[in-house]
């Protein structure tokens, strides 16, 4: 390869690859992009794997995330300290699950995570309304009672087993059936 | 049984939460567990190596003794422990590939016992003997350490291989990557023994070197993909809708680019590199009459002059039978390149379809979940422009106000009969505009061949065709989408009707148009006969008044110009320039609405804004929004035409490389600096085999012609690479006769013999009813499976409702989640009453919690007996976190949907 280049080490790179669905130099486009965040804190030099974390206020600000309505919540999963400060790794994590080349399991598994607001590894009711998933889709353009039936609807329509709340294999049974799932969750970074 | 599975799916409730908390908190903890679970076999596999040599020496499989089988499966044990610790982590997070993978790993396990047991036996029969040299071969690898090893070392390799496919955080992929690597490093050589092992190291370095290629290879390829970037940008301003249509033409460009190359390197350049110059035989010359003006602009403009005797057309190719050094047979290569691009485009777009259908997952007919899918999926994540982003919201919302509409009051039948008469009214006019369109194509067609025997004619005149062409198809979406109005169809029907009748318009066009074309091509074959004898009679002629001219000359005289041969008319040459001129006219016509319809627009709104009573940019002309199914369509047939036309002018693939070039960069510009992003953002994925189906109809219908014309219509005596023969497929007949070798000859005759294709194709026929049976066996077993997951599914909702008023540890426990706490109670309960009494059948639409409400209420019907619990409403139950407003639409909700 021509252009030389001193952030990582080749076995770094390599181990980068595997872990995501990135070439090489896709995971150095990344490096500069998580780079431009904030140029005085992350180093040009990552061999030997500085502890670098980026708030959430730079990693929401990016023209990718800032218009989404859940890139809180993106950030947070994706996050390792679940508060939506990124370091390295999470912010390859998260944009190689969101890339195009990530499988509809891994996909679906995050995207449950992402609108399980409360972190109990269901989704319910209090996920889905007060300021959640359904007002942040619709910037509290529904009613209240709207909102209420919806909610109810989708509980209805998803759940399997005996809680009125959604199990991951629920949402999964559902997600894998719906036609735009996948085209609609990704980044192209 | 119902209380058992329920105990059961309760228990797993139950467990999850505490089992997700684990996973979580243990996420440091994974870490050193897989340390431990790798030590024992790290430090036992050194000790082994070390001592590898001397076992080897003894060559002592048999004879190792107990003590050491023994350690080796306490050994295997705590492995085993340890990696079912793992496996339960990783099933955690991920339970079905974990569970798979504990299956499999069962199996093994079973299996590495069995192999363990059995040495034993062996090995306590020879141990008696010789436990002296125990000590010395303790190490030495046995048959069955040998399979586990390098059954662990396959486990690693395929976990290396599916890392990222894992939920984990990246930190544990990398250690646990960087572990698995280092493991099977290390062991990989160890395997395999004497001969064996320099083949399975040679082998395994192999692997590594492909793995390596592979890895270039996918970078190499990745980079090489154009526009990734482009697209992106357009995606994240308009969603993923319009970046489909620039995915598409992407896919389009490159189809055409391997098209291109297959004829240009196969027809055109042998052509130029090895035939006869320009000028050297009648075919490759301007005729005499011509050459005045042969070069001027309008001339070339029409593709006649120069260009009509260029490489670009058919007419130009010799018939010689090879050409050049290399004996490269051009005839032949021209047709099979003709039917190769059929073949190939044909394969191509069938295999995209396959993978679309595939990828596409779930069909999206059945609206089990239409709720659920707009709350989940509705969000478009490629988003990252603000203003795509507000009108995203916006149709979020109304779809959600939609689907509760429709989900209120199923269907309001308000004056059906004049609805169905306005549709019935729309039809007719649409029929009667495709009925115009038709006939006033073939009116042109007809009235271009007139012209076509007449000189000086206008501008407009010699184009008229195309003109009318391009404009009917500019003219004929939108009067449809005026008459569409009438219909009030649901939008995204009306979408549907709108895309057929413009396919119907579009064709119906282009058949119209081949079919005044083969009208002129059969009066042209009937020219040519008369042609051909008067061609003959010049020459034979020209000799004769040569030699009566000159008595004394002996030799041959000399030829005879090029230039002033008698000239058949050459109708490929002519198709071919009608379908480049069509080409021509259809990429002007669509540059110039992008730049009228949108540059010139957007300009005039924007900059006319500032001195205008109204609002130009909010008001009537707007900005133009970026109309998907029309580029669509208009790509599609385009590409029809290049595919009817490639065979009578291989230079229109490289016309149409261009174009697809060109417009990438032009409507990625025009699209960006032009349009807005839809007020409705219709879904993009579903359509997308939509208009592959589409393509590949068109596909079929420009195969019929051109296949039609090669089996059937006799080619031009004078021009082309068939002139000569009966029919153009002789070249493959002389190929096979000239060429392979006699039986060859004799066996393509059995092949082609009729008693042999009829019962080949009563074969596929047959072939193709039993698939189409299977196909139809697997639809209704996938519907039986369906209803039965309805029915397991209605059932277990049934039973929830009977168990929950009895069930209160579950529920109270439920009701102690915090997020629940805030409810206030004695709404609801009070709602309950008045719910139950009032109707005990219909679905509260918008009752708070509904889901338990309306499940006592059911129950409150089947059950008498259990409406005492449910009435008695214990104070902190509260399901929904909203309190209950007794909304406008309870009551009347709905009817039950699944019963």
């Amino acid at each position: 390869m021509g252009n030389k280049q001193t952030i990582f080490t080749s076995q770094q790179l390599d181990a980068y690859q595997d872990c995501t669905y990135f070439t090489r130099k896709e995971i150095l486009r990344l490096f500069h992009r998580y780079r431009d965040l904030a140029p005085q804190l992350v180093p040009l030099d990552y061999k030997n794997q500085p502890e670098v974390r980026l708030p959430y206020e730079l990693i929401g600000s990016m023209p990718e995330l800032k218009d989404n309505p859940f890139r809180q919540r993106i950030a947070e999963v994706f996050s390792e300290d679940g508060e939506g400060n990124m370091t390295l790794d999470d912010f390859l994590d998260m944009f190689s699950v969101l890339s195009e080349m990530a499988p509809r399991d891994l996909k679906a598994y995050y995207a449950f995570k992402i609108y399980d607001f409360n972190n109990d590894d269901f989704i319910c009711k209090s996920d889905l309304n007060l300021g959640k998933t359904l007002n942040k889709l619709t910037r509290n353009e529904l009613t209240e009672d709207e909102v209420r039936m919806v909610c109810e609807k989708v509980i209805e329509e998803v759940i399997w087993t005996m809680m009125d709340r959604l199990s991951l294999e629920d949402f999964q049974h559902m997600i894998m059936r719906a036609p735009d799932f996948l085209s609609t969750f990704h980044i192209r970074i | 049984e119902s209380a058992e599975e329920d105990k059961k799916t309760k228990g797993r409730g139950a467990k999850k939460p505490a089992a997700g908390k684990r996973g979580k908190a243990a996420a440091s903890e994974d870490g050193e567990d897989e340390d431990e679970d790798d030590e024992p076999p790290k430090g036992r596999r050194a000790a082994n190596k070390k001592k590898a040599a001397q076992a080897d020496e003894e060559d002592s499989d048999d004879d190792i003794p107990q003590r050491r089988c023994a350690g080796n499966r306490r050994r295997g044990k705590v492995r085993e422990s340890g990696r079912d610790g793992e496996n339960e982590k990783s099933g955690r997070k991920s339970r079905k590939g974990g569970n798979k993978k504990k299956d499999g790993k069962g199996k093994g396990k079973d299996k590495e016992n069995d192999k363990d047991s059995d040495k034993d036996e062996k090995k306590k029969k020879n141990s008696s003997g010789d436990d002296s040299k125990s000590d010395e071969e303790e190490e030495s690898m046995s048959e069955g350490e040998m399979a586990k090893l390098m059954e662990e070392v396959e486990e690693k390799k395929k976990l290396i291989a599916n890392i990222r496919n894992k939920p984990w955080r990246m930190r544990r992929r990398l250690k646990v990557l960087k572990e698995a690597q280092q493991f099977v490093d290390k062991f990989e050589g160890a395997l395999g023994k004497g001969k064996g092992r320099k083949l399975y190291a040679y082998k395994v370095m192999m692997m590594k070197k492909w793995i390596k290629f592979q890895r270039d290879f996918e970078n190499f390829r990745t980079s090489c993909i154009p526009w990734e970037r482009k697209i992106k940008e357009v995606e994240s301003h308009f969603g993923s809708s319009v970046a489909s249509y620039f995915i598409f033409l992407r896919w389009m460009y490159g189809m055409n680019l391997v098209l291109f190359s297959l004829t240009f390197g196969l027809v055109v350049i042998p052509e130029v590199l090895m035939g006869l110059p320009y000028g050297s035989i009648p075919r490759k010359t301007v005729p005499r009459d011509e050459q005045a003006t042969a070069m001027d602009y309008s001339v070339l403009m029409d593709f006649n002059g120069y260009c009509k005797y260029s490489v670009l057309f058919y007419g130009y190719y010799n018939n010689q039978r090879t050409i050049g050094l290399l004996k490269f047979r051009l005839p032949l290569s021209y047709l099979l390149v003709g039917i190769g691009t059929f073949g190939y485009s044909l394969m191509v777009v069938i295999r995209t379809m396959a993978k679309n259908a595939d990828v596409g997952g779930g069909d999206g007919e059945d609206n089990e979940f239409t709720f659920a899918w707009k709350m989940f999926t509705s969000w478009d994540y490629l988003i990252g422009n603000a203003e795509t982003a507000d009108n995203k919201y916006a149709s979020i919302t109304t779809s959600f106000k939609e689907s509760i509409v429709d989900e209120q009051e199923n269907q309001k039948d308000e004056n059906i009969h004049l609805r169905r008469f306005l549709r019935v009214l729309a039809n007719f006019l649409i029929t009667c505009t495709l009925g115009g369109s038709g006939y006033l194509i073939y009116f042109v067609v007809k009235r271009s061949q007139e012209f076509a025997n007449m000189d000086n004619l206008s501008w407009y005149e010699k184009n008229e065709l195309e003109i009318i062409m391009s404009l009917l198809g500019l003219v004929g979406p939108m009067l449809f989408e005026t008459i569409a109005e009438l219909e009030e169809y649901h939008p995204r029907i009306a979408l549907k009707w709108q895309l057929g009748r413009i396919f119907a318009l579009f064709l119906g066009n282009l058949y119209t148009f081949l079919l005044a074309l083969f009208d002129e091509v059969n009066s042209k074959l009937e020219e040519e006969d008369s042609i051909k004898n008067a061609s003959i009679w010049f020459v034979k002629e020209y000799y004769a008044n040569y030699s009566a001219n000159n008595p004394n000359d002996t030799g041959t005289p000399p030829p005879i110009d090029p230039a002033d041969i008698i000239r058949g008319p050459c109708w490929e040459t002519t198709v071919g320039i009608e379908f480049v001129k069509l080409t021509i006219s259809d990429i002007q016509v669509t540059y110039l609405t992008i730049l009228i319809g949108d540059f010139l627009r957007a300009l005039i709104v924007r900059f006319l804004n500032y001195c205008w009573c109204w609002d130009l940019e909010a008001g009537w002309p707007s900005y133009g929004e970026f109309d998907i199914s029309g580029n669509v369509l208009g790509l599609v047939f385009n590409q029809g035409m290049i595919w009817m036309g490639a065979f009578y002018a291989p230079g229109l693939l490289g016309i149409n490389v261009l174009r697809l070039l060109t417009s990438m960069y032009y409507q990625c510009w025009a699209v960006m600096a032009c349009n807005v992003p839809h007020e409705r953002v219709f879904k993009a994925s579903k359509s997308n085999n939509f208009y592959m189906g589409l393509l590949l109809l068109i596909l079929f219908l420009s195969l019929l012609p051109v296949v039609y014309t090669i089996m059937s219509l006799p080619p031009s005596f004078d021009c082309g690479p068939f002139s000569g023969k009966e029919r153009m497929f002789d070249v493959i007949m002389e190929t096979i006769d000239l060429d392979l070798p006699a039986f060859m000859g004799t066996l393509f005759g059995y092949v082609a013999n009729p008693g042999l294709i009829i019962p080949a194709v009563l074969l596929m026929v047959l072939a193709i009813y039993y698939l189409n049976s299977v196909s139809e066996a697997y639809k209704n077993a996938n519907m039986e499976l369906k209803k039965k997951m309805q029915m397991a599914r209605d059932e277990e909702k049934n039973r929830r409702n009977n168990k929950d008023s009895t069930n209160q540890v579950m529920k109270d426990l439920e009701d102690l989640l915090p997020n629940r706490a805030h409810a206030p109670p004695e709404n609801r309960a009070e709602k309950k009453h008045d719910q139950g009494g009032k109707s005990p059948k219909v679905k509260p639409g918008t009752a708070g919690g509904g889901v338990h409400l309306q499940k006592d209420v059911s129950l409150a019907s089947a059950n008498p007996s259990a409406r005492g619990p449910v009435t008695r409403a214990p104070g902190p139950r509260g399901p929904g976190p909203l309190p209950g407003q007794p909304g406008p639409g309870r009551g009347q909700g709905p009817p039950p949907r699944r019963q």
